[in-house]
């Protein structure tokens, strides 16, 4: 390209032609997929003159709702890339036997289940426990959105840039094979040379901080933002776990920070905190990360607990069962969670007294769970429980989850851990728990709160059918997991010499195309909900008996959520105002001071964007335009004074008269 | 920002606006300033006069002076009290501060632990410890 190399390395740094892996079938391929499915999308987008309304509707947004919903579906859209590299593993591991070495070799299988954790952990559960969080929130405790609304809107898009940058890792360069945790030395600059580490780092770090952000945000919301009468006993119990999991968010991921801002040290300018030699110490940093990571699977395992809640409570019709123990729980599983990170390398080498300490307190943490599923089951105990779509998640939950914490507190007896560490019964532990509960989790919420996002239900059919599928699947993908490991198969193996054990893979990757069967049904389940809009409508804006102020709004709510803010008398503050005859005000509507849309937080994302993957490929000239980009930008938007808008009083007349109209049908 | 932005009613506020939030007064400043510099001013001599003798123990009390400087910014300069937002400023920072020492206390054990159990030893070291 360039006559002079120099030149050349100055502006293009270690990126060359070799980087683009045309020698590789599978990502030709999936390039060749990406390139037409993304010409169509965007032919669609451009011949549906949707440009516009995208922008400024949904890129430019600061409404908590519209954010909350693309957060989920940017979470679905890396579901499907997440979910392709389990298909990828479970296939290889089902023909990779003897003398048959598949079709990945280490190399290309290594960066496979490295996306597949790291994708499914940062860009599938977070961004959906993030969304959920952000569109109930605010709903549910009276308020018109979040504290910070263009750092809300920010928050989203430094999450895409960080996606954005482990997509392009697929056809430019390569990903970490490290494992989703990077443990050096492997990833240090010695034994992971190529661009896939700081891939893997840029991506997290650009990430990470829209994760805290989020989490700053949201605090702010639960306790400035309730509506009067509200007082801490009397939040919903799903506000207190996105509390209580906000605050594990801002405790716990600095440290996230730190550990892989010393890693690029470590890579970039040749310090010596995680390496072999010179007095680094890599066990450190299993220390430090794993005092992230503990914290991080309650931060997403909480927010599902309250879904649950919410939906047993809903379902059943009742309110629900030992409220203060609920929230007493929470708050005692976010502070254990800081006190159990050893467990995850108890084989390191720690002893006798250190070992015991972190099993002890790490069966604890069982307690509080187990109370949990107790007053979930005392909340069903004599109630009218009506068996729709997040109750069978709920149900499915319940059973899975609690085989998955037996499995953990097996793991957390050292001993035994000493026998099952880095096996596959590990992996399916810890599926059996995200899927369990997490996933399940998600789903349960998605459909609990459709209605209330877009103005119809869900199709109950196909909605069983995907439930149904994944229940199944996971069920018959991992319980094989659990046998082969306790028979000693180590995680992480791209072939397997014993040819006794793969008719154990084979079942597993059946169990995956269950599972692959379940997502299908799920994307067939918005398709036809989508086309039987109508028969599915929701008029009253309460589809479900509610309990929870959401339930008093329109569906979908318009953009100020409430015309007048709700005084709360009651924990269960809908069932309460039902009871007592509320009456919707039908006058004195006053003009409603909101803020204003922005173009910054998309700006910032794609500068960002643009840093991460400039100094990836060492292009500094490119990284230092990018960097003065972002802090020029973000000065310029602190001197913009325009940042807030009126809705006239005649507009919410006329959006409070048309739900008055819809009501009025309903019940005609 | 909260008072422009925030999307929520003015009135929804209540009493939690800004107008509770404790405000620094001259003497306050003056006090964290004068406070401040002396706790900076002594380490340095500490540190450059070698007044100590011994880097271990200037090291530790460069550390205690440290401590003492955080709680001089928390009054004077971020107006922390138990009575600010209703004590949430105050259970936030017991909150932090039990997660900051968990966080270093652990890892000291920890990493004292697999440095014994672990590290490659010198030749001494393992004679010392054969006996």
């Amino acid at each position: 390209m360039f006559s002079n190399p120099d030149l050349q390395k100055l502006v293009f740094g270690r990126l060359t032609w070799d980087a683009i892996p045309l020698h590789d079938p599978i990502l030709i391929v999936t390039f060749i997929g990406v390139v037409l499915g993304g010409t169509a999308l965007l032919g669609a987008i451009t011949y549906f003159r949707f440009w516009g309304v995208l922008w400024r509707e949904w890129f430019t947004s600061v409404d908590h709702k519209k954010i909350g919903i693309m957060y989920i579906i940017l979470a679905l859209v890396m579901l499907l890339r997440g979910f392709s590299d389990a298909l990828l593993m479970r296939s290889q591991q089902a023909i990779a036997f003897g003398a048959n070495e598949g079709y990945l070799p280490p190399h290309h299988y290594d960066q496979i289940f490295t996306a597949h954790g790291v994708i499914m952990i940062f860009f599938v559960a977070m961004p959906l426990v993030t969304g959920l969080m952000n569109y109930v929130v605010p709903l549910q405790i009276g308020a018109r959105d979040v504290a910070f609304p263009f750092l809300n809107n920010f928050s989203f898009w430094m999450t895409v840039s960080g996606a954005a940058t482990v997509m392009v890792s697929l056809f430019v360069g390569e990903f970490a094979r490290t494992g989703w945790l990077a443990m050096p030395p492997l990833s240090g600059a010695e034994y992971s040379p190529g661009v896939g580490v700081d891939y893997y780092i840029w991506a997290l770090q650009i990430a990470g901080i829209g994760t805290l952000l989020s989490g700053i945000n949201l605090i702010a919301t639960i306790i400035k933002m309730r509506a009067p009468g509200m007082t801490m006993m009397k939040m919903p119990i799903f506000v207190w776990s996105a509390l209580c999991t906000n605050v594990l968010i801002v405790a716990a991921f600095p440290i996230l920070t730190a550990v892989l801002a010393l890693l690029s040290m470590d890579r970039y300018v040749g310090t010596h905190f995680f390496t072999n030699d010179l007095g680094g110490n890599p066990m450190m940093y299993v220390n430090l990360i794993w005092i992230w990571g503990h914290p991080e699977v309650y931060i997403l395992i909480l927010p599902a607990f309250g879904v649950f809640s919410e939906i047993v409570s809903t379902y059943s019709s009742k309110r629900l069962f030992g409220y203060a123990s609920m929230v007493y729980a929470l708050v005692v599983i976010t502070i254990l969670a800081y006190l159990v990170w050893l467990h995850h390398f108890f084989t390191m080498g720690s002893g006798a007294s250190v070992n015991s300490f972190f099993g002890i307190t790490t069966m604890i943490i069982s307690i509080p769970t187990g109370a949990k599923i107790f007053n979930w089951l005392f909340t069903m105990y004599r109630g009218r429980i009506r068996f729709e779509v997040p109750m069978l998640w709920t149900l499915g939950f319940m059973v899975t989850f609690v085989i998955g914490g037996m499995t953990g507190v097996l793991l957390a007896v050292p001993p035994a851990d000493f026998v099952l560490h880095n096996s596959l019964f590990l992996v399916a532990h810890f599926h059996n728990v995200i899927i369990g509960g997490v996933l399940f989790g998600m789903f349960a919420g998605i459909t609990y709160w459709y209605p209330k996002a877009f103005g119809y239900k869900l199709d109950p059919f196909w909605g069983k059918v995907s439930f149904w599928f994944w229940l199944s699947g996971f069920y018959v993908a991992f319980m094989p997991l659990y046998l082969l490991g306790l028979m000693g198969v180590t995680r992480r193996l791209n072939r397997i010499e014993d040819p006794s054990l793969q008719v154990w893979f084979v079942i597993a990757g059946l169990g995956a195309v269950l599972i692959l069967f379940g997502i299908l049904s799920f994307m067939m389940t918005l398709f036809v909900s989508y086309r039987r809009r109508e028969e599915l409508r929701d008029v009253s804006g309460d589809p479900w008996h509610g309990r929870t102020l959401e339930w008093s709004t329109s569906s979908p709510p318009p953009d100020y959520n409430f015309a007048f803010t709700p005084v709360i008398h009651d924990y269960d503050a809908w069932w309460d105002m039902k009871r007592r005859g509320y009456e919707r005000p039908r006058e004195g509507y006053r003009s409603i001071h909101m803020p204003k849309n922005t173009g910054t937080g998309v700006i910032l994302g794609a500068l960002s964007t643009v840093f991460s993957f400039a100094v990836i490929w060492y292009m500094w000239p490119l990284a230092a335009l990018a960097i003065t980009g972002i802090v020029v930008v973000a000065i310029v938007h602190t001197f913009n004074y325009n940042r807030d808008t009126t809705i006239p009083a005649e507009t919410v007349v006329s959006v409070e008269a048309q739900h008055t109209r819809m009501l009025a049908a309903a019940q005609a | 920002m909260s008072s422009t932005t925030s999307a929520q009613s003015v009135e929804a506020h209540g009493k939690d606006s800004v107008e509770d939030e404790p405000h620094g007064t001259f003497k306050g400043y003056v006090t964290g300033f004068v406070l401040a510099a002396i706790l900076t001013a002594i380490p340095f001599w500490l540190v450059m006069g070698d007044v100590l003798g011994d880097s271990r123990v200037t090291g530790i009390v460069v550390m205690a002076f440290a401590m003492v400087q955080v709680v001089v910014h928390m009054i004077y300069f971020l107006h922390m009290n138990t009575r600010a937002e209703g004590g949430w400023t105050v259970l936030a920072l017991i909150f932090t501060s039990t997660v900051v020492i968990i966080t270093l206390v652990g890892s000291l054990w920890v990493m004292h632990h697999l440095n014994v159990n672990m590290m490659p030893m010198s030749v001494e070291d393992m004679k010392k410890h054969m006996h």
